[in-house]
């Protein structure tokens, strides 16, 4: 049973090894399917604890766009130089590969950087300026010192009453309902 | 038990045992916040911004009447503006150095220093640019460089060193601003959630891309920067090698050699080294960052200097010494212009700042002591200075034949130029200090949690 008036509701906690412990014990003592963890500071091990499913996918495409950015100024060098407008210096080949490869060495860094920040945003959901959880006035110490669980109303099971009974076990510093 | 698992010999030391995650955030955040900039502040400011606008100013002449404006002529057709341009892109190496090498090898203690040094290099690589577009003859077709499929169906010549230097600058810019961007954006959501007025809440808001600390956020955000970090590393010594190959391209004594690439990178690390010191030291005074910009950050610095100038100093002795042992006429007349030509003063002076100047460092009291290390690194930062200077006009005035001589004088807008460009790398510098985060609050709440007991 679903509430369509709620987003979720969201314990704080004091420190990172508190949160771990609820998020571990919300795991395996209920069964919400969507939780989340918010922190000031990445912790080591927690989207592990979350049961996250999946890699996330930012090396593949900082490797595709490398390849693009480096193979891309590649074929532009021997496309310029060999077929469009080769020029012949005394005989020597036109496709001097030696030569082209320190600006697709750059190129393919830039590639990769380029794309590694864009699929990292695009995963992340970013940018996105407004989110439920910025209404909740205490949420604004995520980005200072206090670490918050979320059990998510998107999930079919969740009953808003059992959630809050259930964090309260966890001894937070706070429970808040999040309106959507 | 969880004390145990992040038990670090190492980051022990680095905060002090009062540290909190709160107590980093309100030191770090209220520097930008909720600090008041004195006449200090302003003073300098003004000062950069004249500088600044002198460079302005120089810039509008230069398009009017050209590059004779500065002493340039035949032989020495490089001079002021190139070596500016390899001073100021070099600083900008040390930045990037110190934020992505030291992050790769876990050096807990970067974690003070990363942000300031990798403004730092957005900056100085900003300023470095400019140089190399101006020295261009008609500036206004730098675009040229760039391979698009224009009208007279010429490309770019793929073979020259400083079509290579054009991209290396180019990515190397586009990669520091996403590396220092993207490692402020958890920063800037503090802000955001700590301005006092709604205003510039909006600005970090919009800055910081609705950043709410996720954990599969965090998660790819530690991939991403642990790979641009990765990239960063080869990246500015790949740099630093183009740099270095539009000197050893060409056929002139003194520059024909392949020792430049490592000896360029070397000495790039050394004048970014010293930039650091330089704009640390006083940073740490003026808004009080002892804690965290700790005694052990700077005598590690002193470290760094002190080792990455030993490899400069080998290069010097090894490019003298194989100039000799080769016995090519032109390279030994070369070399004896440099030491004991119309221009020896400049060589002297780039061994008394570059090799005897740092043997200071040996000293555990100077390792410590700020007000010597400022020194030291502003010398070295002059002697760096004044080597690239050596390197290129002493190469240029006296070539193979002797009816190519002449001499180099600078004029009122080289050092104008100079000056200027200093200017206005401080004009955005001290902007930095007030509108970001002079130093990375999400990476030492790292620190603080490393340590071995928890703060509750």
């Amino acid at each position: 049973m679903s509430d369509p008036r709620l987003f979720g509701v969201l314990a704080e906690f004091a420190s990172a090894e508190q949160l771990l412990v609820a998020v571990a014990r919300a795991r395996t003592e209920t069964n919400h399917a969507v939780l989340e963890a918010y922190s000031p500071l990445p912790i080591e091990g927690l989207v592990e604890a979350l049961g996250a499913r999946g890699r996330d996918r930012i090396p593949f495409w900082m490797l595709l766009g490398g390849i693009v950015g480096g193979a891309g100024t590649f074929a532009l060098e021997w496309y310029s130089a060999v077929w469009n407008y080769p020029i012949n210096v005394g005989g020597r080949p036109t496709g001097s590969w030696p030569a082209f490869l320190p600006p697709a060495i750059e190129m393919s860094v830039l590639g990769a950087a380029i794309f590694g920040v864009i699929a990292m945003l695009i995963s992340n959901g970013l940018p996105r300026w407004h989110h439920p959880l910025f209404a909740v006035k205490s949420f604004d110490r995520v980005t200072n010192d206090r670490f918050y669980l979320l059990v998510r109303a998107a999930d079919p099971d969740f009953n808003a009453h059992r959630a809050r009974e259930f964090l309260q076990t966890l001894t937070p510093l706070a429970i808040e309902e999040v309106p959507v | 038990m969880a004390a145990q698992m992040h038990a670090d010999p190492t980051a022990t030391f680095i905060l002090d045992a009062g540290e909190t995650y709160a107590s980093v955030t309100n030191n770090v955040s209220a520097i930008t916040l909720h600090r008041r900039f004195g006449r200090l502040w302003l003073a300098g400011f003004t000062l950069a911004l004249l500088f600044a606008l002198l460079l302005t100013f120089g810039i509008g002449w230069l398009f009017a009447v050209g590059v004779g404006i500065w002493g340039l002529n035949i032989p020495v057709a490089w001079g002021f503006a190139i070596a500016n341009y390899v001073w100021w892109i070099a600083i900008g190496m040390g930045g990037t150095f110190i934020s992505a090498a030291l992050y790769l090898t876990r050096r807990d203690w970067r974690n003070s220093l990363n942000r300031y040094a990798e403004t730092m290099t957005v900056f100085a690589v900003s300023v470095s640019g400019i140089f190399p577009i101006l020295h261009l003859g008609r500036p206004w077709f730098f675009y040229w460089l760039f391979p698009y499929p224009d009208v007279m169906n010429v490309w770019p010549q793929w073979r020259s060193s400083l079509e290579w230097d054009f991209f290396a600058i180019v990515a190397y810019l586009l990669v520091s601003i996403l590396y220092w961007y993207v490692g402020m954006i958890p920063d800037l959501a503090t802000l955001r959630d700590r301005a006092p007025t709604l205003a510039r809440a909006r600005f970090y808001g919009f800055l910081a891309l609705g950043w709410r600390g996720e954990a599969r956020h965090w998660r790819r955000f530690e991939t991403l920067s642990l790979l641009l970090a990765g990239l960063a590393v080869p990246l500015v010594f790949s740099v630093h090698s183009m740099v270095a190959l539009d000197f050893s391209e060409g056929l002139v004594p003194g520059w024909h050699s392949t020792i430049f690439p490592p000896f360029f990178v070397a000495g790039a690390l050394f004048s970014g080294f010293a930039m650091v010191l330089a704009l640390g030291i006083p940073m740490r005074n003026a808004f009080h960052l002892q804690p965290y910009i700790t005694e052990r950050h700077l005598v590690n610095m002193a470290k760094m200097l002190l080792a990455v100038g030993l490899v400069v100093d080998y290069s010097y002795l090894s490019e003298i010494f194989t100039t000799f042992y080769s016995m090519d006429p032109y390279e030994v007349a070369l070399t004896k212009n440099r030491l004991f030509g119309s221009y020896a003063w400049v060589f002297w002076g780039t061994i008394l700042f570059n090799v005897v100047l740092i043997q200071l460092l040996w000293v555990p009291r100077i390792q410590a002591n700020p007000r010597a290390l400022l020194a030291i690194s502003l010398g070295v930062l002059f002697g760096m200075w004044l080597e690239r200077f050596m390197l290129i006009v002493t190469s240029l005035y006296r070539d193979f034949v002797p009816s190519s001589w002449g001499m180099f004088y600078p004029t009122f807008w080289d050092i104008a130029f100079l000056a200027g460009s200093v200017g206005l790398f401080f004009v955005m510098y001290l902007s930095f200090v007030r509108l970001l985060p002079v130093v990375s609050m999400f990476e030492l709440r790292k620190l603080v949690r490393k340590r071995p007991e928890e703060p509750a």
